[in-house]
């Protein structure tokens, strides 16, 4: 009987990663309820001792239409897309794809070293660095005996 | 933009992978030229070489591969989209040339051309009157 409790621990100890997930996702949904145009697009934030990485999915743009600004601690991703150029008697059959132009503003937890920021554009999927100011890092007291 | 739900949608219908990844559908827009017929996929996250379009008898598939994604020793602490993979099937009219399909990636944007087939000749049948 102890040998059947003791796997249930084990077993619930490696589903945690899946409970994590499951948490995350419960989340999303509700927060989704209140999701606009003015969510788009949707970002993921990653975050790492010295900074936060910031990704999101913006397919067939030209990289010279998005634009990322940050002002104090506030990040601004903005951007057009055009539409493809039908020519005359050309039809759509169907119709899903997002055009036009977009703003995503996003409060950072803290301060960013703007001039150290760096965005790039792969695969559709724009990534911008933002490494924490120096004069924001977290700083260690010294404690004196 | 305008007010579409801005998440993926999750194709549900498809066999579920070896990898723990989850598979979208990806948006698609089609449109029909005098010679041609042109199919753009969004699918941000791949690139030439995770891509795969199939045709079959005249089922087109279209697949991507989507690595996670996951930038190196970093923890995700919001997140608002999911990363996957996508395919989406879509049956093809008698009048393409499947011979001929052109496929092109570019940012994460799948678009393929689907050329029309030169004018099938009208076949006359004829009619024997019964005996």
């Amino acid at each position: 009987m102890s040998n059947l409790s003791f796997w249930r621990i084990k077993r619930f100890a490696d589903s945690i990663p899946e409970i994590m997930d499951l948490q995350r996702e419960i989340n999303r949904l509700f927060s989704s309820v209140t999701q606009t145009a003015a969510d788009f697009p949707a970002i993921n934030v990653w975050e790492k001792d010295n900074g936060l990485v910031v990704t999101t999915e913006l397919p067939g743009m030209d990289p010279d239409k998005i634009n990322v600004t940050v002002n104090g601690n506030v990040l601004t991703i903005s951007g057009t897309s055009e539409p493809e150029p039908l020519k005359e008697g050309e039809v759509y059959l169907r119709q899903e794809r997002e055009s036009g132009s977009f703003q995503r503003n996003f409060e950072l937890p803290y301060q960013v070293d703007a001039q150290k920021i760096e965005a790039r554009y792969e695969r559709g999927i724009l990534q911008i660095t933002l490494p924490r100011a120096e004069e924001d890092l977290p700083k260690k007291i010294k404690i004196n005996a | 933009m305008a007010d579409k739900d801005i998440q993926k949608a999750q194709n549900t219908a498809v066999t579920e992978k070896i990898r723990n990844v989850k598979t979208f559908v990806p948006r698609v827009d089609i449109y029909e030229t005098k010679d041609a017929i042109y199919l753009i996929a969004d699918m941000p996250g791949v690139d030439a070489g995770t891509v795969d379009v199939e045709v079959e008898k005249n089922i087109l598939t279209i697949y991507g591969r989507v690595e996670n994604g996951k930038p190196a020793d970093h923890k995700l602490v919001f997140s608002e989209y999911e990363v996957g993979d996508y395919e989406r099937a879509f049956s093809l009219p008698e009048e393409i040339d499947q011979e001929k399909i052109k496929a092109t990636v570019k940012h994460g944007v799948l678009r393929l051309e689907l050329p029309k087939a030169e004018k099938v000749k009208p076949r006359k049948i004829t009619i024997h009157a019964e005996k």
